[in-house]
Protein backbone atom coordinates (compact mmCIF):
# COMPACT_ATOMS: atom_id res chain seq x y z
CA UNK A 1 0.00 0.00 0.00
CA UNK A 2 1.30 3.62 -1.31
CA UNK A 3 1.96 6.35 1.92
CA UNK A 4 -0.87 8.42 0.59
CA UNK A 5 -3.61 5.32 0.49
CA UNK A 6 -2.55 4.76 4.26
CA UNK A 7 -3.03 8.19 5.04
CA UNK A 8 -6.24 7.54 3.07
CA UNK A 9 -7.48 5.31 4.87
CA UNK A 10 -6.12 6.50 8.39
CA UNK A 11 -8.80 9.60 8.30
CA UNK A 12 -11.44 7.55 6.47
CA UNK A 13 -11.13 5.06 9.67
CA UNK A 14 -11.12 8.72 12.03
CA UNK A 15 -14.27 9.95 10.17
CA UNK A 16 -16.93 7.66 11.71
CA UNK A 17 -16.09 8.03 15.21
CA UNK A 18 -15.16 11.53 14.64
CA UNK A 19 -18.78 12.04 13.55
CA UNK A 20 -20.31 9.74 16.25
CA UNK A 21 -18.47 11.10 19.19
CA UNK A 22 -19.35 15.25 17.74
CA UNK A 23 -22.86 13.89 17.77
CA UNK A 24 -22.90 12.65 21.17
CA UNK A 25 -21.75 15.73 22.51
CA UNK A 26 -24.06 18.12 20.48
CA UNK A 27 -27.04 15.51 21.16
CA UNK A 28 -27.54 14.56 17.57
CA UNK A 29 -28.19 11.14 17.95
CA UNK A 30 -29.70 11.03 14.33
CA UNK A 31 -25.72 11.70 12.65
CA UNK A 32 -24.65 8.59 14.63
CA UNK A 33 -27.12 6.63 13.50
CA UNK A 34 -26.11 7.71 9.95
CA UNK A 35 -22.58 7.12 10.99
CA UNK A 36 -23.48 3.44 12.09
CA UNK A 37 -25.82 3.11 9.00
CA UNK A 38 -22.83 3.83 6.91
CA UNK A 39 -20.20 1.27 8.83
CA UNK A 40 -23.18 -1.53 8.64
CA UNK A 41 -23.26 -1.12 4.66
CA UNK A 42 -19.64 -0.43 4.20
CA UNK A 43 -18.99 -4.40 6.20
CA UNK A 44 -21.59 -5.98 3.54
CA UNK A 45 -19.91 -4.43 0.95
CA UNK A 46 -16.15 -5.60 2.72
CA UNK A 47 -17.88 -9.41 2.42
CA UNK A 48 -19.29 -8.69 -1.28
CA UNK A 49 -15.76 -7.16 -1.99
CA UNK A 50 -14.06 -10.97 -1.57
CA UNK A 51 -16.01 -12.10 -3.79
CA UNK A 52 -16.04 -9.38 -6.37
CA UNK A 53 -12.97 -7.43 -5.86
CA UNK A 54 -10.25 -10.10 -5.03
CA UNK A 55 -11.84 -12.81 -6.79
CA UNK A 56 -13.55 -10.85 -9.58
CA UNK A 57 -17.08 -12.87 -8.88
CA UNK A 58 -19.65 -10.33 -9.64
CA UNK A 59 -22.31 -11.57 -7.04
CA UNK A 60 -25.56 -9.82 -7.92
CA UNK A 61 -27.39 -11.99 -5.02
CA UNK A 62 -25.78 -10.91 -2.05
CA UNK A 63 -28.62 -9.20 -1.15
CA UNK A 64 -30.20 -13.06 -0.45
CA UNK A 65 -26.79 -13.23 2.69
CA UNK A 66 -27.12 -9.53 3.57
CA UNK A 67 -31.66 -10.52 4.33
CA UNK A 68 -30.80 -13.59 5.78
CA UNK A 69 -29.01 -12.14 8.21
CA UNK A 70 -31.51 -9.68 8.92
CA UNK A 71 -34.09 -12.15 9.29
CA UNK A 72 -31.83 -14.05 11.90
CA UNK A 73 -31.75 -11.08 14.07
CA UNK A 74 -35.26 -10.78 13.52
CA UNK A 75 -36.33 -14.16 13.95
CA UNK A 76 -34.47 -15.36 16.93
CA UNK A 77 -35.66 -11.94 18.54
CA UNK A 78 -39.02 -12.93 18.06
CA UNK A 79 -39.13 -16.25 19.65
CA UNK A 80 -37.22 -15.09 22.43
CA UNK A 81 -40.02 -12.42 23.15
CA UNK A 82 -42.82 -14.81 22.64
CA UNK A 83 -40.75 -17.36 24.60
CA UNK A 84 -41.38 -19.90 21.80
CA UNK A 85 -38.79 -22.47 20.77
CA UNK A 86 -37.43 -21.68 17.15
CA UNK A 87 -37.07 -25.26 15.83
CA UNK A 88 -36.68 -28.64 17.44
CA UNK A 89 -36.81 -27.52 21.47
CA UNK A 90 -34.05 -24.82 20.51
CA UNK A 91 -34.81 -21.24 22.13
CA UNK A 92 -34.51 -17.97 20.57
CA UNK A 93 -32.32 -15.02 21.58
CA UNK A 94 -31.49 -11.35 21.94
CA UNK A 95 -27.64 -11.82 22.91
CA UNK A 96 -25.70 -10.06 19.99
CA UNK A 97 -22.75 -12.61 19.86
CA UNK A 98 -24.96 -15.46 19.42
CA UNK A 99 -27.23 -14.23 16.67
CA UNK A 100 -24.36 -12.99 14.77
CA UNK A 101 -22.72 -16.55 15.08
CA UNK A 102 -26.25 -18.46 13.58
CA UNK A 103 -26.32 -15.62 11.18
CA UNK A 104 -23.19 -16.03 10.15
CA UNK A 105 -23.16 -20.14 9.72
CA UNK A 106 -26.47 -19.91 8.24
CA UNK A 107 -25.18 -17.87 5.27
CA UNK A 108 -22.34 -19.70 5.05
CA UNK A 109 -24.25 -22.89 4.78
CA UNK A 110 -26.64 -21.16 2.24
CA UNK A 111 -23.62 -19.86 0.07
CA UNK A 112 -22.19 -23.29 -0.33
CA UNK A 113 -25.10 -24.64 -2.39
CA UNK A 114 -25.08 -21.43 -4.38
CA UNK A 115 -21.78 -21.01 -4.95
CA UNK A 116 -21.41 -24.62 -5.83
CA UNK A 117 -23.97 -24.08 -8.76
CA UNK A 118 -23.41 -20.27 -9.79
CA UNK A 119 -19.80 -21.03 -9.80
CA UNK A 120 -20.10 -23.50 -12.56
CA UNK A 121 -20.62 -20.40 -14.94
CA UNK A 122 -18.55 -17.48 -15.51
CA UNK A 123 -19.26 -13.73 -16.75
CA UNK A 124 -23.08 -12.69 -17.08
CA UNK A 125 -24.28 -16.09 -16.64
CA UNK A 126 -22.73 -15.76 -12.94
CA UNK A 127 -24.17 -12.44 -12.14
CA UNK A 128 -28.08 -13.82 -13.26
CA UNK A 129 -28.25 -17.20 -11.70
CA UNK A 130 -26.55 -15.45 -8.60
CA UNK A 131 -29.68 -13.28 -9.31
CA UNK A 132 -31.83 -15.77 -9.82
CA UNK A 133 -31.13 -17.37 -6.09
CA UNK A 134 -31.15 -14.00 -4.36
CA UNK A 135 -35.10 -14.04 -5.70
CA UNK A 136 -35.90 -17.25 -5.26
CA UNK A 137 -35.15 -16.61 -1.35
CA UNK A 138 -36.77 -12.95 -1.70
CA UNK A 139 -40.39 -14.53 -2.68
CA UNK A 140 -40.18 -17.65 -0.38
CA UNK A 141 -39.72 -14.38 2.26
CA UNK A 142 -42.48 -12.98 0.88
CA UNK A 143 -44.69 -15.50 0.78
CA UNK A 144 -44.30 -17.13 4.27
CA UNK A 145 -46.62 -15.41 7.18
CA UNK A 146 -45.28 -16.94 9.92
CA UNK A 147 -42.73 -13.87 10.05
CA UNK A 148 -44.86 -11.13 8.24
CA UNK A 149 -44.22 -12.05 4.71
CA UNK A 150 -44.35 -8.98 2.73
CA UNK A 151 -44.86 -6.07 5.80
CA UNK A 152 -41.96 -7.55 7.65
CA UNK A 153 -40.69 -8.13 11.02
CA UNK A 154 -40.45 -5.66 13.72
CA UNK A 155 -38.04 -5.85 16.85
CA UNK A 156 -39.56 -4.95 19.84
CA UNK A 157 -36.44 -3.64 20.92
CA UNK A 158 -32.79 -3.84 19.72
CA UNK A 159 -30.68 -7.10 20.73
CA UNK A 160 -28.53 -6.75 23.54
CA UNK A 161 -24.59 -6.98 24.25
CA UNK A 162 -23.05 -7.93 27.00
CA UNK A 163 -22.22 -5.25 29.57
CA UNK A 164 -23.16 -2.30 26.80
CA UNK A 165 -26.57 -0.66 26.48
CA UNK A 166 -27.11 -1.12 22.76
CA UNK A 167 -30.82 0.72 23.02
CA UNK A 168 -28.80 3.84 23.47
CA UNK A 169 -27.19 4.77 19.86
CA UNK A 170 -23.44 5.56 20.33
CA UNK A 171 -22.99 2.08 22.75
CA UNK A 172 -24.72 0.17 19.20
CA UNK A 173 -22.36 2.52 17.06
CA UNK A 174 -19.05 1.27 18.44
CA UNK A 175 -20.09 -2.07 18.57
CA UNK A 176 -20.74 -1.83 14.55
CA UNK A 177 -17.89 -0.02 14.29
CA UNK A 178 -15.62 -2.73 16.04
CA UNK A 179 -16.98 -5.51 13.93
CA UNK A 180 -16.46 -3.20 10.61
CA UNK A 181 -12.78 -3.02 11.70
CA UNK A 182 -12.64 -6.70 12.46
CA UNK A 183 -14.30 -6.77 9.00
CA UNK A 184 -11.37 -4.97 7.22
CA UNK A 185 -8.80 -6.38 9.24
CA UNK A 186 -9.66 -10.01 8.06
CA UNK A 187 -9.98 -8.76 3.79
CA UNK A 188 -6.65 -6.87 4.42
CA UNK A 189 -4.79 -10.76 6.12
CA UNK A 190 -6.82 -12.21 3.70
CA UNK A 191 -5.46 -10.58 0.22
CA UNK A 192 -1.80 -10.54 1.71
CA UNK A 193 -2.46 -15.04 2.33
CA UNK A 194 -1.59 -17.64 0.42
CA UNK A 195 -5.31 -18.09 -0.39
CA UNK A 196 -5.79 -14.37 -1.20
CA UNK A 197 -2.77 -14.61 -3.76
CA UNK A 198 -4.78 -17.91 -5.60
CA UNK A 199 -7.93 -15.93 -5.28
CA UNK A 200 -6.67 -13.45 -7.27
CA UNK A 201 -4.76 -15.38 -9.60
CA UNK A 202 -8.06 -16.75 -10.50
CA UNK A 203 -9.28 -13.31 -10.99
CA UNK A 204 -6.48 -12.61 -13.34
CA UNK A 205 -5.85 -16.03 -15.09
CA UNK A 206 -7.54 -19.31 -14.27
CA UNK A 207 -5.79 -21.49 -17.21
CA UNK A 208 -2.81 -20.81 -15.12
CA UNK A 209 -3.93 -21.45 -11.88
CA UNK A 210 -5.25 -24.60 -12.78
CA UNK A 211 -1.99 -24.97 -14.74
CA UNK A 212 0.22 -24.96 -11.56
CA UNK A 213 -2.30 -27.36 -9.93
CA UNK A 214 -4.47 -25.36 -8.11
CA UNK A 215 -8.76 -25.61 -8.55
CA UNK A 216 -9.72 -21.88 -9.53
CA UNK A 217 -13.65 -23.59 -8.86
CA UNK A 218 -12.30 -24.98 -5.09
CA UNK A 219 -10.94 -21.55 -4.19
CA UNK A 220 -13.68 -19.31 -5.78
CA UNK A 221 -16.04 -21.45 -3.54
CA UNK A 222 -14.23 -21.10 -0.49
CA UNK A 223 -14.46 -17.04 -1.25
CA UNK A 224 -17.43 -17.25 -2.22
CA UNK A 225 -18.67 -18.52 1.45
CA UNK A 226 -16.42 -16.17 3.28
CA UNK A 227 -17.85 -13.38 1.37
CA UNK A 228 -21.33 -13.91 2.02
CA UNK A 229 -20.76 -15.04 5.97
CA UNK A 230 -19.59 -11.55 6.08
CA UNK A 231 -22.58 -9.83 4.59
CA UNK A 232 -24.59 -12.14 6.54
CA UNK A 233 -23.45 -10.57 9.21
CA UNK A 234 -23.49 -7.00 8.20
CA UNK A 235 -27.16 -7.92 7.61
CA UNK A 236 -27.69 -8.98 11.33
CA UNK A 237 -26.47 -5.76 12.41
CA UNK A 238 -28.77 -3.23 9.78
CA UNK A 239 -31.49 -5.20 11.21
CA UNK A 240 -30.53 -4.12 15.19
CA UNK A 241 -30.30 -0.71 13.79
CA UNK A 242 -33.76 -0.50 12.06
CA UNK A 243 -35.18 -2.44 14.42
CA UNK A 244 -37.30 -4.21 11.84
CA UNK A 245 -36.22 -6.64 8.71
CA UNK A 246 -38.05 -7.08 5.98
CA UNK A 247 -38.13 -8.79 2.12
CA UNK A 248 -36.56 -5.52 0.81
CA UNK A 249 -33.26 -6.44 2.16
CA UNK A 250 -33.31 -9.69 0.32
CA UNK A 251 -34.41 -8.13 -2.78
CA UNK A 252 -31.96 -7.15 -5.78
CA UNK A 253 -31.90 -3.78 -5.27
CA UNK A 254 -30.27 -4.26 -2.59
CA UNK A 255 -27.63 -6.64 -4.02
CA UNK A 256 -27.11 -3.69 -6.55
CA UNK A 257 -27.16 -1.32 -4.22
CA UNK A 258 -23.77 -2.85 -2.68
CA UNK A 259 -22.00 -3.57 -5.94
CA UNK A 260 -22.74 0.32 -6.53
CA UNK A 261 -20.86 0.81 -3.17
CA UNK A 262 -17.74 -0.94 -4.25
CA UNK A 263 -17.86 0.36 -7.64
CA UNK A 264 -17.99 4.17 -5.72
CA UNK A 265 -15.24 3.36 -3.13
CA UNK A 266 -12.70 1.04 -5.90
CA UNK A 267 -13.38 -2.29 -5.88
CA UNK A 268 -10.29 -4.87 -4.88
CA UNK A 269 -9.15 -1.75 -2.44
CA UNK A 270 -9.01 -2.29 1.37
CA UNK A 271 -11.19 1.03 2.27
CA UNK A 272 -13.07 1.18 -0.94
CA UNK A 273 -16.42 -0.49 0.68
CA UNK A 274 -15.98 2.06 3.58
CA UNK A 275 -15.63 5.27 1.33
CA UNK A 276 -18.19 3.72 -1.25
CA UNK A 277 -20.76 3.40 1.59
CA UNK A 278 -19.88 7.14 3.03
CA UNK A 279 -20.65 8.96 -0.47
CA UNK A 280 -23.73 6.53 -0.64
CA UNK A 281 -25.12 7.31 2.63
CA UNK A 282 -23.83 10.70 2.49
CA UNK A 283 -25.94 11.25 -1.19
CA UNK A 284 -28.87 9.88 0.13
CA UNK A 285 -28.65 12.11 3.60
CA UNK A 286 -28.09 14.99 1.01
CA UNK A 287 -30.10 14.48 -1.70
CA UNK A 288 -32.75 12.84 0.01
CA UNK A 289 -34.02 16.21 2.29
CA UNK A 290 -34.28 17.93 -1.61
CA UNK A 291 -35.78 15.12 -3.94
CA UNK A 292 -37.13 11.91 -4.03
CA UNK A 293 -35.17 11.44 -6.81
CA UNK A 294 -31.47 11.46 -5.42
CA UNK A 295 -30.96 8.42 -7.09
CA UNK A 296 -31.05 9.94 -10.14
CA UNK A 297 -28.12 11.88 -9.60
CA UNK A 298 -26.41 8.76 -7.90
CA UNK A 299 -26.63 7.67 -11.43
CA UNK A 300 -24.92 10.18 -12.72
CA UNK A 301 -21.98 10.07 -10.29
CA UNK A 302 -21.86 6.12 -11.09
CA UNK A 303 -21.51 7.18 -14.60
CA UNK A 304 -18.68 9.69 -13.89
CA UNK A 305 -16.92 7.18 -11.64
CA UNK A 306 -17.45 4.78 -14.18
CA UNK A 307 -15.76 6.99 -16.97
CA UNK A 308 -13.40 9.29 -15.38
CA UNK A 309 -12.24 7.47 -12.06
CA UNK A 310 -12.19 3.73 -12.55
CA UNK A 311 -10.26 3.12 -9.32
CA UNK A 312 -13.70 4.83 -7.34
CA UNK A 313 -13.05 7.40 -4.84
CA UNK A 314 -9.91 5.37 -3.06
CA UNK A 315 -8.31 5.27 -6.73
CA UNK A 316 -9.16 9.49 -7.01
CA UNK A 317 -7.38 9.88 -3.78
CA UNK A 318 -5.03 7.36 -2.93
CA UNK A 319 -4.01 6.70 -7.07
CA UNK A 320 -3.11 3.66 -8.44
CA UNK A 321 -3.21 0.27 -6.48
CA UNK A 322 -0.08 -1.23 -5.74
CA UNK A 323 1.24 -4.92 -6.39
CA UNK A 324 3.60 -6.68 -4.85
CA UNK B 1 11.89 -51.53 -21.56
CA UNK B 2 11.50 -48.75 -19.34
CA UNK B 3 8.20 -47.33 -18.38
CA UNK B 4 7.57 -44.57 -20.38
CA UNK B 5 6.52 -41.39 -17.93
CA UNK B 6 3.58 -40.50 -20.02
CA UNK B 7 1.78 -42.92 -22.44
CA UNK B 8 -0.82 -41.36 -25.09
CA UNK B 9 -2.90 -43.84 -26.97
CA UNK B 10 -5.19 -43.55 -29.77
CA UNK B 11 -6.18 -40.26 -28.64
CA UNK B 12 -8.92 -38.65 -30.97
CA UNK B 13 -10.81 -35.35 -30.60
CA UNK B 14 -13.15 -33.70 -33.13
CA UNK B 15 -14.33 -29.90 -33.33
CA UNK B 16 -17.55 -30.33 -35.32
CA UNK B 17 -16.25 -32.47 -38.83
CA UNK B 18 -12.73 -31.41 -38.32
CA UNK B 19 -10.91 -34.46 -36.89
CA UNK B 20 -8.16 -32.09 -35.05
CA UNK B 21 -6.88 -35.24 -33.51
CA UNK B 22 -6.84 -38.68 -35.38
CA UNK B 23 -5.95 -41.57 -33.25
CA UNK B 24 -2.73 -39.88 -31.71
CA UNK B 25 -0.53 -42.29 -30.15
CA UNK B 26 2.97 -41.08 -28.13
CA UNK B 27 5.15 -41.60 -25.65
CA UNK B 28 7.93 -39.65 -23.47
CA UNK B 29 10.72 -41.82 -21.84
CA UNK B 30 12.92 -40.71 -18.28
CA UNK B 31 15.48 -38.43 -19.43
CA UNK B 32 14.85 -37.78 -22.89
CA UNK B 33 13.57 -34.53 -25.01
CA UNK B 34 10.61 -35.57 -27.60
CA UNK B 35 10.29 -33.18 -29.52
CA UNK B 36 6.67 -32.91 -31.30
CA UNK B 37 6.64 -30.93 -34.68
CA UNK B 38 4.10 -30.81 -37.34
CA UNK B 39 3.31 -27.53 -39.91
CA UNK B 40 0.39 -25.17 -38.75
CA UNK B 41 -2.39 -26.72 -37.99
CA UNK B 42 -1.77 -30.04 -37.11
CA UNK B 43 -3.33 -30.49 -33.95
CA UNK B 44 -0.06 -29.69 -31.87
CA UNK B 45 -1.96 -27.54 -29.70
CA UNK B 46 -5.25 -29.52 -29.74
CA UNK B 47 -3.12 -32.55 -28.34
CA UNK B 48 -1.12 -30.74 -25.52
CA UNK B 49 -4.27 -29.40 -24.34
CA UNK B 50 -5.64 -32.70 -23.84
CA UNK B 51 -2.28 -33.98 -22.06
CA UNK B 52 -2.42 -31.34 -19.92
CA UNK B 53 -6.12 -31.54 -19.40
CA UNK B 54 -7.67 -28.15 -20.88
CA UNK B 55 -9.51 -30.43 -22.99
CA UNK B 56 -11.66 -33.72 -23.10
CA UNK B 57 -10.63 -36.38 -25.63
CA UNK B 58 -13.33 -37.89 -27.60
CA UNK B 59 -11.45 -41.29 -27.48
CA UNK B 60 -8.22 -42.79 -25.86
CA UNK B 61 -6.00 -42.62 -23.29
CA UNK B 62 -3.42 -41.09 -21.11
CA UNK B 63 -1.18 -42.16 -18.48
CA UNK B 64 0.95 -40.94 -16.54
CA UNK B 65 3.67 -42.15 -14.09
CA UNK B 66 1.29 -45.07 -14.51
CA UNK B 67 -2.05 -43.75 -13.72
CA UNK B 68 -4.54 -43.29 -16.29
CA UNK B 69 -5.38 -39.73 -16.10
CA UNK B 70 -7.70 -38.98 -19.01
CA UNK B 71 -10.62 -38.38 -16.39
CA UNK B 72 -8.62 -35.61 -14.40
CA UNK B 73 -8.85 -32.21 -14.59
CA UNK B 74 -6.03 -29.56 -15.37
CA UNK B 75 -4.95 -29.30 -11.76
CA UNK B 76 -5.23 -32.66 -10.67
CA UNK B 77 -2.67 -33.45 -13.31
CA UNK B 78 -0.57 -30.76 -12.56
CA UNK B 79 -0.52 -31.68 -8.81
CA UNK B 80 0.73 -35.47 -10.10
CA UNK B 81 3.49 -33.16 -11.33
CA UNK B 82 2.66 -32.76 -14.99
CA UNK B 83 4.04 -28.74 -15.53
CA UNK B 84 3.37 -27.16 -18.98
CA UNK B 85 3.77 -23.74 -20.34
CA UNK B 86 1.78 -22.14 -23.00
CA UNK B 87 2.59 -21.27 -26.34
CA UNK B 88 1.26 -17.84 -25.22
CA UNK B 89 2.24 -16.80 -22.18
CA UNK B 90 -0.55 -17.07 -19.75
CA UNK B 91 0.78 -15.52 -16.60
CA UNK B 92 -1.45 -13.20 -13.33
CA UNK B 93 -0.62 -9.78 -15.19
CA UNK B 94 -0.77 -8.05 -12.13
CA UNK B 95 1.37 -9.99 -10.24
CA UNK B 96 4.91 -9.83 -9.80
CA UNK B 97 7.43 -12.15 -11.70
CA UNK B 98 8.39 -13.10 -7.81
CA UNK B 99 4.45 -13.44 -7.01
CA UNK B 100 3.63 -15.61 -9.72
CA UNK B 101 6.43 -18.14 -9.07
CA UNK B 102 5.56 -18.03 -5.20
CA UNK B 103 2.24 -19.02 -6.54
CA UNK B 104 3.24 -22.36 -8.08
CA UNK B 105 5.50 -22.85 -4.43
CA UNK B 106 2.56 -22.92 -2.54
CA UNK B 107 0.56 -24.86 -4.93
CA UNK B 108 3.14 -27.51 -5.05
CA UNK B 109 3.09 -27.42 -1.02
CA UNK B 110 -0.43 -27.65 -1.33
CA UNK B 111 -0.81 -25.06 1.13
CA UNK B 112 -3.37 -22.13 -0.42
CA UNK B 113 -5.84 -22.57 1.83
CA UNK B 114 -4.18 -20.30 4.38
CA UNK B 115 -6.21 -17.11 5.51
CA UNK B 116 -3.49 -15.16 7.88
CA UNK B 117 0.15 -15.14 7.15
CA UNK B 118 1.06 -12.73 4.79
CA UNK B 119 2.83 -14.03 1.73
CA UNK B 120 5.54 -11.43 0.99
CA UNK B 121 7.36 -11.99 4.04
CA UNK B 122 7.31 -15.73 4.12
CA UNK B 123 10.65 -17.23 3.02
CA UNK B 124 9.28 -20.73 2.78
CA UNK B 125 7.57 -19.12 -0.72
CA UNK B 126 9.73 -16.12 -1.42
CA UNK B 127 13.48 -18.23 -0.85
CA UNK B 128 12.40 -21.38 -3.79
CA UNK B 129 11.22 -18.83 -5.93
CA UNK B 130 13.87 -16.55 -5.98
CA UNK B 131 15.90 -19.53 -6.66
CA UNK B 132 14.26 -20.44 -10.25
CA UNK B 133 14.10 -16.90 -11.10
CA UNK B 134 17.50 -17.22 -10.48
CA UNK B 135 17.74 -20.24 -12.33
CA UNK B 136 16.14 -18.50 -16.07
CA UNK B 137 18.17 -15.39 -14.89
CA UNK B 138 15.19 -13.36 -14.26
CA UNK B 139 16.46 -12.72 -10.58
CA UNK B 140 16.85 -8.76 -11.08
CA UNK B 141 13.34 -8.31 -12.75
CA UNK B 142 12.02 -10.46 -9.41
CA UNK B 143 9.48 -7.27 -8.53
CA UNK B 144 7.99 -6.10 -11.99
CA UNK B 145 4.90 -7.29 -12.57
CA UNK B 146 4.63 -9.98 -15.44
CA UNK B 147 2.11 -7.63 -17.33
CA UNK B 148 5.36 -5.20 -18.00
CA UNK B 149 8.14 -7.77 -18.83
CA UNK B 150 9.22 -8.38 -22.09
CA UNK B 151 8.34 -10.70 -24.02
CA UNK B 152 11.14 -12.80 -23.98
CA UNK B 153 11.48 -11.91 -20.56
CA UNK B 154 7.74 -13.21 -19.93
CA UNK B 155 8.93 -16.67 -21.55
CA UNK B 156 11.54 -17.12 -19.16
CA UNK B 157 9.16 -16.66 -16.85
CA UNK B 158 6.78 -19.63 -17.48
CA UNK B 159 9.63 -21.76 -17.16
CA UNK B 160 10.73 -20.44 -13.86
CA UNK B 161 7.37 -21.34 -13.12
CA UNK B 162 7.02 -24.92 -14.32
CA UNK B 163 10.43 -25.47 -12.58
CA UNK B 164 8.86 -24.36 -9.34
CA UNK B 165 6.14 -27.00 -9.57
CA UNK B 166 9.45 -29.61 -9.49
CA UNK B 167 7.23 -31.87 -12.08
CA UNK B 168 7.61 -35.24 -13.31
CA UNK B 169 7.30 -33.91 -16.40
CA UNK B 170 7.36 -30.30 -18.93
CA UNK B 171 5.01 -30.02 -21.46
CA UNK B 172 6.70 -26.91 -23.04
CA UNK B 173 4.38 -25.00 -25.98
CA UNK B 174 6.92 -23.53 -28.23
CA UNK B 175 8.91 -22.49 -25.73
CA UNK B 176 11.18 -20.52 -28.26
CA UNK B 177 8.11 -18.87 -29.91
CA UNK B 178 9.16 -14.79 -30.31
CA UNK B 179 12.79 -15.05 -29.09
CA UNK B 180 15.21 -13.62 -30.73
CA UNK B 181 18.38 -15.56 -31.90
CA UNK B 182 20.32 -15.19 -28.72
CA UNK B 183 17.26 -16.03 -26.75
CA UNK B 184 16.66 -19.20 -28.65
CA UNK B 185 20.54 -20.23 -28.11
CA UNK B 186 20.74 -19.77 -24.02
CA UNK B 187 17.17 -21.44 -23.71
CA UNK B 188 18.36 -24.50 -26.00
CA UNK B 189 21.22 -24.83 -23.43
CA UNK B 190 19.09 -24.46 -20.23
CA UNK B 191 16.88 -27.03 -21.64
CA UNK B 192 19.47 -29.43 -22.80
CA UNK B 193 20.42 -29.34 -18.97
CA UNK B 194 16.45 -29.47 -18.03
CA UNK B 195 15.88 -33.14 -19.24
CA UNK B 196 18.37 -34.53 -16.59
CA UNK B 197 15.64 -33.39 -13.50
CA UNK B 198 12.10 -34.33 -15.93
CA UNK B 199 11.66 -35.38 -19.54
CA UNK B 200 10.55 -32.84 -21.64
CA UNK B 201 7.64 -33.00 -24.56
CA UNK B 202 8.64 -30.29 -26.73
CA UNK B 203 6.36 -28.85 -29.20
CA UNK B 204 8.56 -26.43 -31.41
CA UNK B 205 8.98 -24.89 -34.44
CA UNK B 206 12.32 -23.66 -34.18
CA UNK B 207 14.00 -26.47 -36.18
CA UNK B 208 17.48 -26.00 -35.17
CA UNK B 209 16.72 -26.21 -31.67
CA UNK B 210 14.49 -29.17 -32.06
CA UNK B 211 17.54 -30.92 -34.05
CA UNK B 212 19.74 -30.05 -31.62
CA UNK B 213 17.88 -31.54 -28.81
CA UNK B 214 15.64 -34.00 -29.28
CA UNK B 215 16.28 -37.42 -28.46
CA UNK B 216 13.29 -38.63 -30.13
CA UNK B 217 10.91 -36.45 -32.97
CA UNK B 218 7.40 -37.46 -33.50
CA UNK B 219 5.83 -35.77 -36.77
CA UNK B 220 2.28 -34.41 -36.51
CA UNK B 221 0.20 -34.19 -39.55
CA UNK B 222 -3.47 -33.60 -40.07
CA UNK B 223 -3.64 -34.89 -35.95
CA UNK B 224 -2.53 -38.44 -36.48
CA UNK B 225 1.65 -39.24 -35.71
CA UNK B 226 2.76 -39.95 -39.07
CA UNK B 227 6.30 -40.69 -38.11
CA UNK B 228 8.15 -41.05 -34.47
CA UNK B 229 12.38 -41.70 -34.47
CA UNK B 230 15.92 -40.30 -33.70
CA UNK B 231 16.97 -36.77 -35.72
CA UNK B 232 18.29 -38.55 -38.24
CA UNK B 233 16.07 -41.07 -38.95
CA UNK B 234 13.01 -37.82 -39.12
CA UNK B 235 15.28 -35.88 -41.85
CA UNK B 236 15.53 -38.90 -43.88
CA UNK B 237 12.20 -40.12 -43.54
CA UNK B 238 10.42 -39.51 -47.06
CA UNK B 239 6.85 -39.01 -46.03
CA UNK B 240 7.74 -36.56 -43.77
CA UNK B 241 10.12 -34.30 -45.81
CA UNK B 242 7.07 -34.59 -48.21
CA UNK B 243 4.52 -33.91 -45.35
CA UNK B 244 6.42 -31.38 -43.47
CA UNK B 245 9.87 -30.14 -44.87
CA UNK B 246 7.93 -29.63 -47.95
CA UNK B 247 10.20 -31.06 -50.02
CA UNK B 248 9.53 -33.18 -53.21
CA UNK B 249 9.63 -37.13 -52.26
Amino acid sequence: MGARETTVNVLLVLLLPAVALTALFIGEAFYITLATRIAILALAAVGLNIALGLGGLVSFGHAAFFGLGGYVAGVLATHAFNMEPVAFGLPGTTAMPAIWLVAILLCGLVALPIGLVSLRTSGVYFIMITLAFAQMIYYFAISWPAYGGEDGLSLSMRNGFPGLNTAKPFPYFVVVFVLLLAGLLLFHRLRASRFGAALEAARQNPARLAAIGISPFAIRLVAFVLSAMITGLAGALFADLNRFVSPSMLSWHMSGELIVLIILGGKNRLFGPLAGAALYVLFEYALGGLTERWQLFLGLVLLAVVFFARGGLIGLLAGRPRHG
Amino acid sequence: MVEPVLDVKGLEKSFGALKATNGASLDLRPGEIHALIGPNGAGKSTLINQISGALAPDAGSIRFLGTDITMLDTARRARMGLARTFQISSLAQEFSALRNVMLAVQARQGTSLRFFRPVASDVSLTEPAMRMLSRVGLADRANVPAAALSHGERRQLEIAVALAMEPKAFLLDEPMAGMGPEGSKALTGFLDGLRREAPILLVEHDMDAVFALADRVSVLVYGRIIATGSVSEIRNDPEVRRAYLGEPA
